[in-house]
C-alpha cells in the first residue's frame, strides 16, 4: 500500500540525509552504496553514513523470529534518530521499516521490553525513503544526469511495488537516462521467486519461478537487468550465471550514477 | 472420527501429504500439470482483471466487504442466534456442530432418518473440509458430487486442486478418458465414441447426472452466505446443477461454516457483486439460489442447517489470524499466486490450497493452541511473500501479514518442543547476535569477504564447501560472493569516499 512520503519541513539544503545501506548491500553489494553516494553528491546533496546501523530485521521478521527483531529495531531508531531523511537502495528493506517496524515495536511493548519503542519508531520509520522516492518526491528530479548506453530491462520488485508503492518512479528515472534503451519485460509484475529464506526453504519452487523470469529477461533482448533490490537481483543473477548468460544484473543506483560506458 | 470399522477408502484424502517443499518438488516435475495450470491461471487472471477494471467503485466494494465481514466476526454469537431463530421460524431445523465428527454424524442421522441410501451434493468446501463423503460412505450412504468439476474429481478417484475449479489440473482429454472409464461403474455410462469437445463432455455429464437428480431424495449443500436477519441461505454457482439439488429432493441438508453469515439482506449486495467478478470473472454468476426455511408445496419439505465450528472459534481468538475468516472462497488469490501457479493445489495437502489455504488450514488445524505436524507447519512458509494475493482479495485479507504471524507461531512451537535448537534456529540466533552491533557485523563481513575471495571464481560460487542449511540454493543457481571490502569498511577507509 502506498504511503505518504515524508518530506522534511526545512529547506532541501539544510536537511541531513543518512544512507541506510542495508546489511545485505553492505556485505554483498557495496558498489550499490558507493553509487548512491556518488549520485547524490553529483546532485549536490551530501549524505552521511551513520556507522551504528546494522540491519532492519527483515530476515528474522519474515522467518518467524520476530522477537529477535526487537534489538535490531531499537538500534535502528537510535542510529538514525538525528536525520531528516534516511535514504536506502532497497524497496524491500524500506517496506520492512515503514510497514513492519511498528509491529515489532508493539511486540516489544507486549513483551514488556521497551514500552517507548513505538513512539520512537513512529518518528523515525516514516523518514525512510527508497532511493527513487527520495529522488522523485523530495529532490523532485527525474533526469539525474546519467549516461548509460545499454539496453536495459527493469524488474519491479514485489516489495517496492506492492508493499511500498514506488509506482512508476524507477521507470521515469530510467527513461531519462541518456543513451539507455528501455525494453519491455513481459509479465514484469510476476515475483522472481527470491522471497528471502523461501529461496532455500522452497528452493525448487523458487528456482521454477526464477527460471520463468530468466526466460522473460532473455527474451526481452536486454543486456542489463535492473531493479531496486539487490536481493532479487542476486537470485536472478545466480540463475543467469549458471546458464552462462551474458546478461548482467545491476542495481538502479548504479545506472543512475553512471556517466559513461563503464559499469 | 468414530464410526464403523473403516473399509478401504473410496474417497482419497489429503492425509499423508508430505511437507510443502517435498510435495511441490513432485508437482513441479509434472510437465502436464504445469502446462494445464499455467494456461488456466493466466486465462482467469486476465479475465478477472478486465471485469474488475469495469468497476470504478471496486475499492469501495472491497472495503465494504471487509467491513461487513469484520462486523460479522465481532458480533458472531448474537448473529448466529438471530439466524437460528429466523431459520427455525421459517420451518427449518438448526444444528450446532463443534467439529467434523459431530457435523458428519448429524448429516448421517438426518439422511438415514429419511431412509436415504444416497445423497446428491452441491459443490461445497465445508463438506470437503469435514470429509463428509467418506463419513457417509462408511454408514452405507452413496454420495454423488453434481458440480461438473467435483464430479470429474470424484469419478477420477482424485483430489481437488483448486477451491473453485477443483479439476483445474485436468485437461479435456484426461476428462474424456475419466468419463469413458468411470461413468458406467456408478450410473449411466458415457456414450461410445465420446470426443473431448467441451460440448460433448458437458452433454455426457448432463445425462449421467440427470439420472441421479431425479432419483435422489436427499441433497447436501454448503452455503456461500446466510442472512441472519431473515434466515435466508444463499448458494451461488455457474452450472445450475446446484439448483437441481436445492429444489428437486424432499430433504435438504446444508453444512455451513459459522463465519458465512451476513447481518442483513442488504449486505448481500456487496458480495453478489464482488464474488463472481473475483471468482469466475463474471459480472454476475448464472445461478443464485436463495431459500428461507421450507415453503409448502415448493422445493424440499425438510431443511436442516448445520452450523459448523471445526476450529473457527479458535481462529477468531487470534487477533491477527482472524482476518482469514473474512474469506468468501473466491479463489482470486490462488489464481494470481506464483507459487500456486507452479505447484498446483494438491501440494498444499488441504482442501484449501494456495495463499488462503496457507493461512486458513494451519489455523483450522489448531496451530495457535498446540504444536502441529510438519506438513501443516510447512504451509505458512509456502510463499515468497510477493503480496499479489493482497491486491486481488475482495475482502482485503492481508495474507502475507498472517503468513508471517503464523511463521512466528511455528518457530515458537519448535523452540518449545525441541530440547535442542534446530539448525535453522542456531543460524538465526547467530545472525541476530552478529547484527546486534556494527562491530560484530564488520568482523563477520571481513571474514565473509575473505572466504568469498578464496572459494569464488569470477565473483561467483557454484557451490558451498560442505553441506549446510543453504545447500538448496546451488542446484540451479550460482551465488555472488561477498564483497572483499564491505561498504562500511570502504566508508571508513576512504572517509566517506573523499579519499577514494
Amino acid at each position: 500500500m502506498a504511503q505518504d512520503v515524508h518530506r522534511p519541513a526545512q529547506g532541501l539544503s539544510r536537511m541531513r540525509v543518512a544512507l541506510f545501506i542495508t546489511c545485505y548491500n553492505d556485505l554483498m553489494y557495496p558498489e550499490v552504496g558507493r553509487a548512491v553516494v556518488r549520485l547524490l553528491r553529483r546532485l549536490g546533496h551530501d549524505v552521511e553514513f551513520p556507522a551504528d546501523q546494522t540491519c532492519c530485521g527483515q530476515m528474522h521478521f519474515n522467518s518467524g523470529y520476530q522477537d529477535a527483531c526487537i534489538p535490531l529495531v531499537q538500534r535502528f531508531v537510535e542510529a538514525f534518530a538525528d536525520y531528516d531523511v534516511i535514504v536506502t537502495p532497497s524497496g524491500s528493506c524500506a517496506s520492512m521499516v515503514r510497514r513492519y517496524h511498528p509491529f515489532v515495536a508493539e511486540l516489544a511493548a507486549d513483551r514488556g521490553v521497551d514500552a517507548g519503542l513505538s513512539e520512537r519508531v513512529a518518528v523515525v520509520s516514516p523518514r525512510v525513503l527508497e532511493l527513487t522516492e527520495f529522488l522523485v518526491d523530495v529532490l523532485e528530479v527525474i533526469d539525474v544526469g546519467a549516461r548509460f548506453p545499454h539496453t536495459v530491462a527493469f524488474h519491479p520488485t514485489c516489495h517496492s511495488t506492492r508493499l511500498l508503492g514506488v509506482g512508476d518512479r524507477p521507470m521515469r528515472l530510467l527513461a531519462a537516462v541518456e543513451g539507455l534503451t528501455l525494453v519491455d519485460l513481459p509479465r514484469s509484475a510476476a515475483c522472481c521467486g527470491f522471497g528471502g529464506t523461501f529461496a532455500v526453504k522452497n528452493a525448487d519452487t523458487s528456482v521454477a519461478m526464477g527460471l520463468d523470469k530468466v526466460d522473460d529477461v532473455l527474451g526481452s533482448g536486454a543486456e542489463v537487468l535492473t531493479a531496486g533490490d539487490t536481493s532479487c537481483l542476486m537470485h536472478i543473477g545466480g540463475l543467469l550465471s549458471r546458464r552462462r548468460s551474458r546478461v548482467r544484473v545491476m542495481h538502479l543506483a548504479e545506472i543512475l550514477a553512471a556517466t559513461g560506458t563503464v559499469a | 472420527m468414530t464410526g464403523p470399522a473403516p473399509r478401504p477408502p473410496h474417497e482419497p484424502t489429503f492425509a499423508g501429504t508430505p511437507p510443502f517443499p517435498v510435495a511441490a518438488r513432485a508437482a513441479l516435475a509434472d510437465a502436464q500439470l504445469r502446462a494445464n495450470l499455467g494456461r488456466a491461471t493466466a486465462t482467469i487472471r486476465a479475465k478477472r482483471a478486465a471485469v474488475v477494471a469495469e468497476r470504478a467503485d471496486w475499492e469501495a466494494l472491497r472495503l465494504a466487504g471487509a467491513a461487513i465481514k469484520d462486523e460479522v466476526l465481532r458480533d458472531l454469537p448474537s448473529l448466529l442466534e438471530e439466524l437460528e431463530q429466523a431459520v427455525t421460524a421459517a420451518g427449518g431445523t438448526v444444528h450446532w456442530a463443534r467439529d467434523a465428527a459431530e457435523a458428519n454424524a448429524i448429516v448421517a442421522d438426518v439422511a438415514l432418518s429419511h431412509g436415504a441410501r444416497e445423497v446428491v451434493k452441491v459443490k461445497s468446501m465445508a463438506t470437503q473440509e469435514i470429509e463428509l463423503n467418506e463419513a457417509l460412505r462408511q454408514v452405507g450412504i452413496d454420495v454423488w458430487e453434481t458440480d461438473l468439476a467435483e464430479m470429474i474429481v470424484q469419478l477420477g478417484h482424485d483430489l481437488p486442486s483448486h477451491i473453485l475449479v477443483p479439476a483445474i489440473h485436468r485437461n479435456r482429454t484426461e476428462i474424456r478418458d475419466i468419463f469413458l472409464d468411470e461413468m458406467g461403474r456408478v450410473g449411466r455410462p458415457a456414450p461410445d465414441g465420446l470426443t473431448d469437445e467441451p460440448g460433448d463432455l458437458a452433454e455426457a455429464a448432463r445425462l449421467h447426472l440427470r439420472e441421479k437428480f431425479l432419483r435422489a431424495r436427499v441433497a447436501v449443500s454448503g452455503a456461500n452466505f446466510a442472512v441472519a436477519q431473515t434466515g435466508t441461505v444463499v448458494v451461488v454457482e455457474s452450472e445450475g446443477n446446484g439448483r437441481m439439488c436445492l429444489t428437486l429432493p424432499d430433504v435438504l441438508i446444508t453444512v455451513m461454516g459459522i463465519e458465512k453469515l451476513v447481518p442483513t439482506w442488504r449486505d448481500l449486495e456487496v458480495f453478489l457483486q464482488s464474488l463472481p467478478r473475483s471468482a469466475t470473472a463474471e459480472r454476475m454468476n448464472p445461478y443464485t439460489s436463495m431459500w428461507t426455511g421450507v415453503t409448502p408445496g415448493d422445493g424440499p419439505q425438510a431443511f436442516h442447517l448445520i452450523l459448523l465450528d471445526n476450529g473457527r472459534t479458535d481462529v477468531l481468538s487470534d487477533t491477527v489470524g482472524r482476518q482469514a475468516l473474512r474469506c468468501i472462497r473466491c479463489s482470486a488469490c490462488l489464481n494470481v499466486c506464483p507459487v500456486y501457479e507452479r505447484t498446483g493445489g494438491r501440494a498444499y495437502g488441504s482442501v484449501y490450497p494456495g495463499p488462503i489455504g496457507a493461512i486458513l488450514t494451519p489455523q483450522l488445524r489448531g496451530i495457535a493452541k498446540h504444536p502441529v505436524d510438519k506438513q501443516t507447519a510447512s504451509l505458512p512458509f509456502a510463499s515468497s511473500l510477493c503480496g499479489a494475493c493482497v491486491d486481488v482479495c475482495p475482502v482485503r485479507i492481508d495474507i502475507p501479514e498472517v503468513l508471517v504471524h503464523l511463521r512466528g507461531q511455528v518457530v515458537r512451537q519448535s523452540e518449545a518442543t525441541h530440547r535442542l535448537p534446530t539448525a535453522e534456529a542456531v543460524v538465526m540466533r547467530a545472525a541476530a547476535w552478529t547484527l546486534q552491533t556494527p562491530r560484530r557485523l564488520g568482523l563477520a563481513e571481513r571474514a565473509a569477504g575473505l572466504g568469498g575471495g578464496i572459494f569464488g571464481r569470477k565473483g561467483m560460487l557454484r557451490r558451498l564447501p560442505g553441506p549446510g542449511p543453504v545447500a538448496g540454493w546451488f542446484a540451479k543457481r550460482d551465488l555472488k560472493v561477498p564483497a572483499r571490502e564491505s561498504f562500511r569498511a570502504w566508508w571508513r577507509r576512504t572517509g566517506g569516499g573523499e579519499a577514494d
